[in-house]
Parts: structure tokens; C-alpha cells; sequence
């Protein structure tokens, strides 16, 4: 089996996301970078797929060439290929990189043949356009379905489900298929000194891909307003449980 | 006009649907628009009142076999054709799961650009305001584009009715479509769990990484069970598999609204914060003064959550 699963390189901020003074981007002075939540699990998912049914699984993606070091993570739990279509850094609009993408998994398909199933995150962290896995998956002809929280192969059928306020749905689609995953679909592991070890001898694919930009133009990022809140401190350790209590009580909690 | 499209689970009505009809208003006021709704897979008469009690002037509804249920692919192209054919100024879905979903497979048909969750739209020059980061970030874009795809951000606006509701006249669409659409339609579903979920619970006790174990949450369940609530984690306890990630609140976990939100142990990162500012009261427990959960808390315990929270199940049992 032949997954490909596209992840995005996204800082990790704290307690708060500063942006830069033109208002072009996060502050990432401080910052360090992560690979997206749901497509950490993608990636997992990939992973546990080729273990249960063989194959193979590339990890894409489109960033800085310092995103690079997302797919040495994901060698580093088991992924085999990392390929990176390489941007100066700036922000692409959603059809711009979902053109983008199209054309890179286009290649790799042209050379090592048709991937069976394409991972996608349900959002990117950053971003959260919610669209590039549907944008890429229509332009391969693929059938896609996100909010994926379980994925199970039989011969060639995906069956997928995805999570509903009461319970899940199933989904039933034919490979080549495409899904959208959440957080949540596993538990990603951590890498293991083997995975180190993989993940320094990753040979990095590069695919140089230009893309026209979409409708979309970014003008400025800026933060929400503040919370502001007196904090009442009800009193320091065990001592303050009838404190807390009085106050569940006024609260109508009790 | 500007056409909203009707979210719904086999004939019910989604909040999210009400949102965006709300939102839709008063859109479509400053567009000088009217507005409509399209009803995807339905005709049920409550669906069609309850969009114009929500201010829709006319509902275009379709019915075709392979929109007999809830399907990404077949919703999208039911949108895509509208588009052409209708002329609407604007599409506006809910900024759901599948509400975005939709909209991206209509955006992907129709190669334009798509905004998702947004929540100021300036419908000159279309100057918009949408959410990143889970609701930590903010965006203004702009758009060039002859039919703006929109959603409006999850719980952007409080759904409400119009002040004075209209009984839209119905228009059936006829669609042609491709019976290879039910590719992804929905096949089956299972029903899980009635009752109290973590996104609807009155009462929520949330544990981080301060727990320091899967066992170290039996006092926070203990608590959560006195006051008929539940527990919650941030994602330092679901990565480190103390509990399963169907409990985490945060920006890739649950959105949680109770009256009052518990929080132990945990820092208050920006994107456990998203997922906990929609509590009407937060208290928060935790060592560090100068955490920010409590500097975002109504009210703090200073303290260690080992001893702070048996005691406070033991004062209530006590009060009983
Ligand atoms: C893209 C992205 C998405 C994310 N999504 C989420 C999400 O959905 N939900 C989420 O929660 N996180 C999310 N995170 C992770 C987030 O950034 C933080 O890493 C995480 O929330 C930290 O969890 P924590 O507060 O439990 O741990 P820490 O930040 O380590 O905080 C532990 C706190 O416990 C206190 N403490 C320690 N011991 C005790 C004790 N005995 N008694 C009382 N207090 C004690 C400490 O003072 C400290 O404040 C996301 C991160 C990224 C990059
Ligand atoms: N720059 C990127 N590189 C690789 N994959 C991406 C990139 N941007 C988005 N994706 C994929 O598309 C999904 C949806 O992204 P978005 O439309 O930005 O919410 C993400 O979860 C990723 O799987």
C-alpha cells in the first residue's frame, strides 16, 4: 500500500501568538515549530497502515526548507519518504498551495506509481483554511471525507469514521480514496533511538513547483482582545475548599 | 441575494445552520441583498419555516437520490451548480465540520477561493475578518472574486430569529447529478452516548500535566461525579495517554460551555484557552500564581491540586 500524507511546519506559541510589527506573520523569535496536530496523527495513522498491510508512506509538505525538519520527525516514526516542495517562507493562499501540492503528488505518482491513500489533517493548525485536502483530492479525482477519527482497510475499501455529537458515521470509499483526519484517530508515538538513527539518514525529496496564487490576498494578522479578569484568589491550599465550595454553591453547581 | 445554505442531520435543523441564517441577516443588510437559504436533501416543511423565521426570504430546495443522506462530494456539487444558476451576490455556510467541508468541495468545483470562519465580513471590496489558531489569531483578508464562499466562525453569533419572520415562498432546484456522487455519502451510524458529553456538561473538572498520572485523576472524577459533570484534560495528559483524547478541551479537542470550569494543573496555553473560554466561570487550581490560567480565572486556589481537590469533595460531602 501506497499512503501519502501531506503535513504543514507550524510554530508552537504559549501562552500567547505575538505577531510581527508588520503584521505579516507569527513572532517566531521564540518560538519553536511543530508538525500540526491532526497531521501528526496522519501521520501515525500512515505509519500503523503499512504495519498492518505493507507499503510504503511519503511524507509531503510545503514550507521553508527548514521544514525539513517535520519530515525528518515523521522518518523518525516510521515514515519512509519526505519529500518538501520548498517556498521562501511566506504564507500561501489555500488554492495556491493546494495547486501546488496537486502537481507534487502528481510527480511522485508518475515515478513510483499511484498512492492508494492520501492523509490529510481535517485543518491546519495555523491557518485552518479547511480546505486544501478537499481542493487536492478534487483535482486527483480522489473521493475524500474529513473529521476522520478511524480507518480501517479491507482489500480495497476504506472504511472511515468520523465523529458526530452522538456517536460516528461511516464512511465506505474505493482506493484510491483521501481522508481528512482529527486528533484523536491514535495516540502518535514517540520516536525511538532506531527512529533517530532513520530519521538522520532521511535523504529529503525536493520538488521546486511554482503555483499561481489564488483569490485570497493576506493583509494583516492581528490578536483578539485580551482577556482581562480580576482574579479573586479564594486562599492557598486545602484551607480554601470552603471558599471554593461557598462559591460552586452561589453558582447553583452544588 | 445571498444564499445560505442549510445545514441539517436527516431533516433536523443544525445550531449551525441558525448561525449562519443569523449571521446571513445581517450580511445580506449590508449587501442591500435579499436573502435565501438552499435545503440540500430536504423538503421538510419545519426546516423551510424555521428559515424564514430566521429572516430567508425564499428556500431553493433539492431532493435527488444520492442526496438521501449527508454526503461531502454531493452537497458540494449541489452548491457548485447552484452558483451559476441561481447568481446569488455571496454563499454563506455555518463554520462546522461540515459546513466547511461543503463549502470546500463547492470551492474546489468551482477553482474560487473560499473563506473559512469568518467573523466581520465588509462586503465592499470584501474585507474580511476570519479566524486562525482556533480562534488565538486573527486574519484580514481580502478577496477578488466574482461570488464570495464564505462561512461564518462557529458560534461567531448567538442564533436568532428575525424580528419579523417570513414564510419564504419554496423553489425546487432540479439538479442533475452524478450518481457517482454517493461515493461518500454516509453508509451507517452508530449512536454512542446519550446524556452529558464534555461539550454540553454543567460542570467541568479539567486536569494537565500537574496530575502526573492516568490514576492521578481519580479525585477529579470523584469530584466531577458530586457535581454531575466531567472531566476534562489539556493535551500534555492525552499525549502522554492518562487519558483518551475524546476528553481534551482545547483547539483540537473539545469546545466546552459549562457554568463553571474547574481547571487543575493546567498552564492555560493559548490553545487549551480556546477551548475553555466559552465557561461562563473559571477557577482555576494550580501552584503558580503567575500561570496564566490564573490570570485568566474569575476565581484561584494557589496550591497543590492533590490536596486541594479531595478537600474540596470532602467539604461538599461534608454540606450534604
Ligand atoms: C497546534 C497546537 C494545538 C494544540 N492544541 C491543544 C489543545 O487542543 N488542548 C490543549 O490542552 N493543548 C493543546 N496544545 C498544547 C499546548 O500548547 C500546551 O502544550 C498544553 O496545553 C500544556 O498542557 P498543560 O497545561 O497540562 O501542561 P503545562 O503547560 O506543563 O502546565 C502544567 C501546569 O500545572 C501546574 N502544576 C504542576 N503541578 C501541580 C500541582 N501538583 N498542583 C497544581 N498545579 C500544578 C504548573 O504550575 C503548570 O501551570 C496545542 C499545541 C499546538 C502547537
Ligand atoms: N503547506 C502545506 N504543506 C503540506 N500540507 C498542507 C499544507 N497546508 C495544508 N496542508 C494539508 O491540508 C490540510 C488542510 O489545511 P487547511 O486548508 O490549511 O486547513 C492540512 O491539515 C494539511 O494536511
Amino acid at each position: 500500500m501506497r499512503i501519502c500524507c501531506c503535513v504543514k511546519r507550524v510554530p508552537a506559541p504559549g501562552a500567547r501568538i505575538n505577531v510581527t510589527a508588520d503584521g505579516q506573520a507569527v513572532d517566531v523569535a521564540h518560538l519553536g515549530f511543530t508538525t500540526s496536530p491532526h497531521e501528526e496523527c496522519g501521520v501515525e495513522e500512515a505509519v500503523q497502515l503499512t504495519e498492518a498491510h505493507g507499503g510504503e508512506v511519503t511524507v509531503l509538505t510545503l514550507g521553508p526548507p527548514e521544514a525539513a525538519e517535520q519530515l525528518r520527525y515523521a522518518a523518525s516514526v516510521g515514515a519512509h519518504h519526505g519529500v518538501l516542495v520548498p517556498t521562501d517562507g511566506s504564507a500561501w493562499d489555500p488554492q495556491r498551495t493546494a495547486r501546488a501540492l496537486t502537481s507534487a503528488i502528481e510527480t511522485l505518482e508518475e515515478a513510483g506509481g499511484p498512492f492508494d491513500l492520501l492523509i490529510f489533517g481535517n485543518e491546519s493548525a495555523d491557518s485552518g483554511g479547511f480546505q486544501v485536502g478537499v481542493r487536492v483530492a478534487f483535482a486527483l479525482g480522489r473521493p475524500i471525507v474529513g473529521g476522520i477519527k478511524g480507518i480501517e482497510i479491507d482489500g480495497t475499501t476504506v472504511r472511515a469514521r468520523r465523529q458526530t455529537d452522538a456517536g460516528f458515521e461511516v464512511y465506505e470509499m474505493f482506493m484510491p480514496a483521501a481522508v481528512g483526519v482529527k486528533e484523536g484517530i491514535n495516540l502518535p508515538r514517540y520516536p525511538t533511538m532506531r527512529g533517530r538513527l532513520a530519521s538522520k539518514r532521511l535523504e529529503v525529496g525536493e520538488l521546486a513547483i511554482e503555483a499561481p496564487q489564488g483569490g485570497q490576498s493576506m493583509r494583516r494578522l492581528h490578536r483578539p482582545a485580551d482577556v482581562v479578569s480580576e482574579t479573586v484568589i479564594l486562599g492557598e491550599g486545602p484551607a480554601a475548599a470552603s471558599a471554593v465550595v461557598d462559591v460552586l454553591a452561589d453558582l447553583g453547581v452544588l | 441575494m445571498l444564499l445560505v445554505i442549510l445545514e441539517h442531520d436527516q431533516g433536523v435543523m443544525a445550531e449551525a445552520a441558525r448561525e449562519a441564517l443569523t449571521f446571513g441577516r445581517t450580511l445580506a443588510g449590508r449587501m442591500g441583498v435579499p436573502m435565501h437559504a438552499a435545503l440540500i436533501g430536504s423538503e421538510e416543511a419545519a426546516l423551510v419555516a424555521e428559515a424564514g423565521a430566521h429572516g430567508a426570504g425564499v428556500v431553493h430546495t433539492v431532493v435527488h437520490p444520492v442526496l438521501s443522506d449527508f454526503g461531502p462530494e454531493a452537497w458540494g456539487e449541489v452548491i457548485a451548480v447552484m452558483v451559476p444558476r441561481l447568481a446569488p451576490a455571496a454563499v454563506l455556510a455555518g463554520g462546522s465540520d461540515r459546513g466547511n467541508e461543503v463549502m470546500a468541495q463547492a470551492a474546489a468545483r468551482l477553482d474560487a477561493p473560499f473563506v473559512a470562519n469568518c467573523l466581520d465580513v465588509d462586503p465592499a471590496g470584501w474585507s474580511i475578518t476570519r479566524i486562525q489558531w482556533g480562534g488565538s489569531l486573527l486574519e484580514d483578508v481580502t478577496l477578488s472574486v466574482d461570488v464570495p464562499l464564505l462561512s461564518c466562525g462557529l458560534h461567531a453569533v448567538a442564533a436568532e430569529a428575525a424580528e419579523t419572520p417570513t414564510e419564504p415562498a419554496v423553489e425546487e432546484f432540479e439538479a442533475d447529478l452524478d450518481a457517482a456522487l454517493s461515493r461518500t455519502v454516509v453508509r451507517d451510524r452508530v449512536v454512542l452516548s446519550a446524556g452529558v458529553t464534555l461539550s454540553t456538561a454543567p460542570v467541568v473538572v479539567g486536569g494537565g500535566r500537574g496530575v502526573g498520572s492516568a490514576e492521578g485523576f481519580a479525585p477529579l472524577e470523584d469530584l466531577a461525579d458530586l457535581l454531575g459533570g466531567k472531566v476534562g484534560c489539556s493535551r500534555a495528559v492525552t499525549n502522554n495517554g492518562w487519558r483518551p483524547h475524546s476528553d481534551q478541551v482545547g483547539q483540537t479537542g473539545t469546545r466546552i460551555a459549562p457554568e463553571i470550569y474547574i481547571a487543575s494543573g493546567i498552564s492555560g496555553a493559548i490553545q487549551h484557552w480556546v477551548g475553555a473560554m466559552g465557561s461562563k466561570h473559571i477557577l482555576a487550581i494550580n501552584l503558580d500564581p503567575e500561570a496564566n490560567i490564573v490570570q485568566k480565572a474569575d476565581w484561584a486556589v494557589i496550591g497543590d491540586l492533590h490536596e486541594v481537590i479531595p478537600a474540596i469533595s470532602e467539604e461538599i460531602r461534608s454540606r450534604r
